[in-house]
């Protein structure tokens, strides 16, 4: 490898490498960068005052609250979930396998508006799946549980897809030393599978719980948007905008977005920490 | 795994068939009420008014303006983040250079970022109050809510598709085919279009399948921007928004039952194509940092 790379470096017999690169941090910048710097450059001009006043509100706080909660629960689900689903498409054969693991990756695939009208109709009090529960005194649609119901369709996906793999690699001779050394199967599965699946596992945590923050077309209309009671922060923001606050909204986006950073960063770790772990089991 | 291993160990490496079938029940079930009886209830709820009904609203022209600008949106944003996607991976993949990591991280940030906040950040630049927005409008152009603003937070959104499918797939595939067809003599663009495309061919198609299924779907970012005029900055999603909004429950359906039909296509493509190349299995949508899927290789 290192005198692979010396020697590439003395010849360069690729050409393109500034035209590409070029273009590649010209579009990076036209496009996302100048951009997302406009809501750090637009809250900067706030007093502190005006920043806090709106992202410390009482309407901001119970938002976060809702955000935070809704999606954790989500993710929650989906972590259990998901790991059932992946376990079973990675270990067992049955009759419609393969159409349940396309069909996986269909809130990915759906545009979300469709899923929010679609959730919201079929959860109503005279929808299909609603209509069972209302006789229950269990109301879904436009209150917090429609709000987790629709991030745990969003979510679904994410941790399904990084369990998988991580499974499919999981290298069975693992499980016949447990098993010969005396484990039962649940030991085998709790103390020899289970600890290599934690960092996937984690980390599709954090992906559905990243997504979910961030939710919008999903939730819109299965959410009464009350303040206070089913808001979340990306219902807010779009309503700052519609009352064109834009410094308002901007303030709410910058909160926001270093959320979304931390848990990117979150995940990152988690990645360099799942690298380790396989790289240990190998050796 | 080998038959004569698999009689080896009978028991150990499965369950009891009483467990098996008990997970697999939860799964179904738990796939069934989240994915499948609320695909089902789209076509159900959108020929509720029979199809007579149902073929009136896709004909409509307020609908037949808004599958227009939704095409002209994916039609615009879906080839520039291809060329965008070849170029970065190529720079990437091929060159050797300081900053590689920080430069995947921002490539990927827009998947981390809100539609909200996606559509917010093109209204502080070129909106009304914006940054370009009075130069803009001094020049009678309208970016914010009209056409413009609408193909950007598109392109926004659709950012890192291509990209962060060719990028991993490339660095896998190395410089030596490259650099032996530069040896033999052949041109940087011969090497590029003889060498490289037929490699990446099933990447860069992955990535358009899934980079244009985002496009013509995108809600959030778009209706920021969008001002929400009908017949002239209405996307399909937000079409289908108005609908529901104005109680045209059937008609709402009907419309989205055209994006889901589009979802479905797309999963039967992106499995296809996953069946050809298999490398590209699991890498759809998910967005694990691109950094550490091929961190060890660079």
């Amino acid at each position: 490898m290192a005198t692979r790379r010396l020697g590439a470096k003395k010849l360069r017999v690729l050409p393109g490498f500034k035209l590409t690169l070029g273009f590649t941090l010209f579009y990076l910048g036209l496009i996302v960068l100048i951009p997302l710097s406009a809501v750090f450059i637009k809250t900067s001009t706030l007093t502190w005052a005006q920043f806090s006043h709106t992202v410390f509100s009482p309407q901001a706080l119970a938002a976060y609250r809702l955000s935070f909660g809704a999606a954790f629960f989500a993710a929650v689900v989906n972590a259990i979930f998901g790991l059932i689903v992946a376990w079973v498409l990675v270990r067992y054969n049955f009759l419609g396998k393969k159409l349940v693991d396309a069909l996986v990756d269909l809130p990915f695939a759906l545009p979300t508006a469709v899923a929010g009208i679609t959730l919201a109709t079929l959860y109503s009090p005279n929808g299909w799946i609603g209509g069972l529960l209302a006789p229950l005194g269990i109301k879904v649609a436009y209150t917090q549980l429609g709000i987790f119901v629709a991030l745990t369709f969003i979510g679904l996906p994410f941790i399904v897809r990084t369990v998988q793999p991580v499974l499919e690699d999981f290298d069975p001779e693992l499980e016949d030393a447990a098993s010969s050394l005396g484990a039962n199967r649940w030991q085998v599965f709790w103390r020899v599978i289970f600890p290599t699946l934690t960092p996937a596992l984690l980390t599709g945590f954090a992906l559905a719980f990243a997504r979910a923050l961030g939710e919008y077309g999903s939730v819109v209309f299965i959410s009464s948007n009350i303040p206070m009671k089913t808001q979340i922060v990306p219902l807010l923001i779009m309503n700052e905008l519609d009352g064109f606050q834009y410094a308002k909204a901007t303030a709410l986006a910058v909160v926001m977005l270093v959320i979304s950073f931390l848990i990117l960063l979150a995940v990152n770790v988690l990645q360099w920490w799942s690298n380790r772990y396989n790289t240990n089991n190998l050796a | 795994m080998s038959a004569a291993e698999k009689t080896n160990v009978p028991h150990r490496r499965t369950e009891p068939p009483f467990v098996r079938w008990l997970l697999i029940g939860i799964a179904l079930a738990f796939i069934a009420l989240f994915l499948v009886v609320p695909l089902v209830s789209v076509f159900a709820e959108g020929l509720r008014q029979g199809l007579g009904f149902y073929f009136q609203t896709l004909r409509d022209p307020l609908t037949v303006s808004a599958i227009k600008l939704t095409l002209i949106a994916a039609g615009i944003a879906v080839p520039l983040n291809c060329i965008f996607g070849v170029a970065a991976a190529w720079a990437i993949a091929k060159f050797d250079f300081r900053g590689k990591n920080i430069l995947l991280t921002l490539i990927d940030l827009p998947f981390s970022i809100s539609p909200v906040i996606s559509g917010l950040i093109y209204v502080l630049v070129f909106g009304a109050q914006g940054w370009f927005g009075s130069w803009f409008s001094d020049h009678n152009i309208k970016i914010i809510f009209a056409v413009p603003g609408i193909v950007l937070a598109t392109i926004f959104v659709t950012f890192p598709f291509v990209a962060r499918e060719l990028i991993p797939l490339m660095q896998a595939q190395g410089r030596t085919e490259e650099e032996a067809a530069r040896v033999l003599g052949a041109s940087g663009w011969q090497t590029f279009w003889r060498v490289t495309i037929p490699n990446i061919k099933w990447g860069l198609l992955y990535g358009v399948i899934l980079c244009n299924a985002r496009a013509m779907g995108e809600f959030g970012a778009v209706s920021v921007v969008s001002g929400h005029i009908q017949g002239q900055t209405n996307t399909i999603p937000l079409h289908v928004q108005i609908l529901y909004e104005s109680d045209n429950f059937a008609g709402a359906f009907a419309v989205a039952s055209l994006l889901t039909f589009l979802a479905l296509v797309t999963l039967v493509l992106k499995t296809w194509v996953e069946y050809k190349h298999d490398a590209l299995r699991g890498t759809a949508f998910t967005p694990v940092p691109i950094v550490k899927n091929i961190s060890e290789k660079l």
